[in-house]
């Protein structure tokens, strides 16, 4: 081997080893004071917007804190209160015919939230000090927790049914953090009359056809239920394809009724399911569309929001929708009729996870 | 067994078994290999920085279902697999080639992180993933290549041991590093946050890359000759190696009897996701627990990589490989018994953790025996590759198992099929097998 003319500082060189060392210990150390720089200065920017966060926006719904009950005298609509300030993330409740007044803050904090005749359903999240944990807690009207019960991951939806008596919430689990990127659901109902607790509805038996279906790749989202107390709608995916499934918590399945549904939510008068609907031809970042399902003649109607939707819809009557689409400040919520004629309007902005009592 | 892992290799490697060429026995882990594995433990905590806050990431802050993901694993798994073998191949041409190549590999996966701050819908992220990937593909082999050049044949067990609970630890730690940003930045909701542990992962992972940099030497020379000095006879003076060359390895009864053993042994694993939601389904297992699972695995891995490590040096590394296998066979076993709860999962955790420790390193420590070294990279790329891809045809079949037999079923094929495959690979890999 020839000997370099310029002197590469290089392991191969032949040169005293010591020096060499010294060199790059010092190299690095330079390297990690810049990096940890670098590093700080992104934990400390983030660290600032989060305390911009809490300072009250101009022009935004006025909060006030207050008593919140889920036994209104007069109609309310409930909600994940955004707007930024000390009460953000808090359920908080406007009249419903003046949506955009002054918010009624809770003091209780909920990622995703839910409730009808008296129970709420409030899935929360526990900054531990290795990692973030998740629980479902089952409210009582004045919002106090009656029963908590874990999740195994990040919510996503839940919902209360029309008596009160069951509860339903979806999160995503990503199980394996080897794989990173394999994401499944977990849905869960607890009935607050017994506390019964199915914790994983992909042990009930999915049929479809009339058959039996097993798979692995089996996952169950977007819990919306019956006046009965039994019966309830869910998305289950397999092999590719979502199916609308009608459930039987007595007889623990899931029976598919129709393809291509997401997120179903049951009209109040039980005749109809709102959803997102994959549609062909879509930008594959953003596939859903709002469409309405006739359970009685399964026939289809397209409403009148084009946008790309991803929530589970909550119907404010049977005739009107209500559903979220991101905003300046998280999510705005927007309302369109059901029967695919009108136009979509925005309802309330800087909220998220409604629902109306009373 | 010993005899029969340094008798398959060259008489060049005779003077590399002779104590005293380089000072004191504490050499049986060069620094090459802690350097190495410094590499690993840096870059693990920033890829799995990443992963531990992406769901949160794309749910809370990006308000969108990550549902999606999942289908590009499988096409990941299919391209990681002929990357890490092109990986290799390409390590092999030339004196630099390992560390050359393992650095673009390492680069790669660094420059993905300032990526993921650009991109904000799934499929998009999806892509940042899928190039992590390749880089991931891309070093695994010239990494382990120049472990085994780096190490004296008889300690190479030890060596990938500690290179392998380095390398877990990072994956350990990753997770805490990411959470604990998430705290200081106190905002789940907001992409700030997350940008914060994007550029966190990204600094830590360019750490990685100048660690290799600047302290794993550019021509990893054989572990018995004196540093400073390039060993002549580790240099092919003839062309470098081709392609061909590479698949030629299959030649070497010894390299072909153990790629086969992996495969057939690879095609009987069930991989670590079914083997969690077949405990959490089997077992009965709360489902709020699931998440600790991969940590159960990862935390007996990390633990146990190197006494194994060492006992495979003693014992020799096909024995330990073979050992590893029967381990799992209990796991499988574990699952289907009538044990049920959290104690269960936690007897069938032990012993796949075990799994890996006695076969992750060890397979690569047996492999490095039964190629030359100037075929190292390509060598390890094809068992590592072989292994992957029967892996992966296994998750096909057992997928297709459950959905026609139901998971139980499912498992008890799995379970006869792996003891069949055990007893198989025993025959293969027996030591008077090697001489043939």
């Amino acid at each position: 081997m020839t000997a370099p003319v310029v002197a590469e500082p290089d392991s191969e060189t032949p040169e005293p080893p010591g020096g060499n060392v010294r060199r790059k210990v010092l190299v690095l150390v330079v390297a990690v004071l810049l990096l940890a720089g670098v590093g700080t200065f992104a934990v400390r920017y983030a660290a600032g917007r989060a305390d911009r966060r809490n300072q009250e926006q101009a022009g935004g719904p006025p909060v006030r804190e207050g008593a919140v009950t889920l036994q209104p005298a007069g109609r309310q609509l409930l909600l994940r209160n955004l707007a930024w300030g000390p009460h953000r993330d808090e359920v908080a409740a406007v009249p419903a015919d003046r949506p955009d007044g002054p918010r009624t803050a809770s003091g209780v904090k909920c990622l995703r939230f839910h409730a009808a005749a008296g129970t709420g359903i409030c899935l929360q999240a526990e900054h531990g000090a290795l990692d973030d944990t998740y629980h479902a807690s089952v409210l009582d009207a004045s919002l106090h927790e009656v029963r908590r019960f874990p999740a195994p991951g990040i919510p996503t939806r839940s919902r209360v049914s029309p008596s009160g008596h069951l509860v339903g919430w979806t999160v995503f689990v990503s199980g394996d953090s080897y794989a990173g990127t394999d994401f499944s659901t977990r849905t869960a109902i607890v009935d607050t009359r017994s506390w019964q607790f199915y914790d994983n509805l992909e042990t009930f038996q999915v049929l479809k056809d009339g058959h039996p279906v097993q798979a692995s790749d089996v996952n169950v989202w977007g819990v919306t239920f019956a006046a009965d107390d039994n019966r309830f709608y869910a998305t289950v995916a397999t092999g590719g394809q979502t199916y609308l499934v009608q459930g039987d918590l007595a007889a623990r399945t899931l029976t598919t009724l129709h393809q291509n549904v997401e997120c179903p939510s049951l009209s109040p008068d039980g005749t109809r399911v709102a959803y997102k609907k994959r549609v062909a031809g879509a930008d594959p970042a953003a596939p859903w569309r709002l469409y309405v399902l006739d359970l009685a003649t399964m026939t289809e109607t397209a409403t009148a929001e084009q946008r790309n939707i991803d929530d589970q819809a909550l119907w404010s009557d049977d005739h009107t929708l209500l559903y979220s689409l991101p905003g300046d400040y998280g999510s705005d919520l927007w309302t369109t009729p059901a029967d695919g004629t009108g136009t979509p309007t925005v309802l309330v902005r800087s909220a998220v996870a409604p629902a109306y009592l009373g | 067994m010993y005899l029969a892992d340094a008798r398959s290799t060259k008489s060049d490697r005779a003077a590399a078994a002779t104590p005293g060429t380089r000072p004191g026995r504490r050499a049986a882990v060069p620094g090459t290999v802690l350097a190495l594995g410094a590499v690993s433990l840096v870059t693990d905590v920033s890829s799995e920085m990443v992963s531990a806050v992406l769901p949160l990431y794309v749910v809370a802050a990006l308000g969108l279902s990550p549902l999606g993901f999942g289908l590009l694993d499988g096409i990941n798994n299919g391209v990681g697999a002929l990357v890490r073998l092109l990986g290799g191949h390409l390590a092999d041409r030339g004196g630099r080639g390992h560390k050359l190549v393992a650095g673009i590999g390492y680069g790669l996966s660094a420059l993905c992180k300032p990526l993921l701050l650009l991109v904000h819908t799934v499929p998009l992220i999806g892509g940042v993933l899928a190039i992590d990937r390749t880089g991931k593909g891309l070093r695994t082999a010239p990494r382990d290549a120049m472990i085994s050049l780096a190490t004296a044949p008889e300690h190479r067990g030890r060596a990938f041991g500690v290179h392998r609970a380095m390398d877990t630890t990072g994956a350990l730690l990753g997770p805490l590093l990411a959470f604990a940003v998430l705290r200081i930045t106190d905002d789940r909701a907001e992409r700030a946050g997350y940008g914060a542990v994007f550029t966190v992962s990204g600094c830590v992972a360019v750490l990685g890359v100048l660690l290799l940099v600047l302290f794993v030497p550019g021509r990893v020379a054989p572990a018995a000759v004196p540093p400073g000095r390039v060993a002549p006879a580790a240099v092919p003076p003839g062309p470098r190696p081709t392609l061909r060359d590479a698949i030629a390895l299959l030649r070497r009864p010894a390299l072909r009897r153990l790629t086969l053993a992996a495969v057939l042994l690879g095609l009987t694993t069930v991989s670590d996701s079914f083997l969690y939601l077949l405990l959490q389904r089997e077992l009965a297992l709360p489902a709020h627990l699931f998440p600790l699972l991969p940590l159960g695995t990862a935390a007996v891995f990390l633990t146990l990589a190197v006494p194994l490590g060492l006992l495979a040096d003693r014992i020799g590394r096909r024995t330990l490989f073979l050992a590893g296998h029967v381990v799992l066979l209990g796991a499988y076993g574990t699952v289907l018994s009538p044990l049920h709860g959290v104690g269960a999962a936690v007897l069938v955790l032990l012993l796949h953790g075990t799994f890996y420790a006695a076969t992750d390193g060890v397979l690569a420590a047996a492999t490095a025996a039964t190629v030359p070294d100037e075929q190292q990279g390509a060598g390890q790329a094809l068992v590592g590759t072989g292994q992957a891809l029967a892996r992966f045809t296994c998750s096909l079949a057992f997928g297709a198992a459950w959905t026609l037999c139901g998971p139980r079923t499912a498992l008890a094929a799995t379970t006869v099929a792996l003891a069949v495959a055990a007893l198989a690979a025993t025959r293969l890999l027996r030591p008077t097998a090697t001489t043939g």
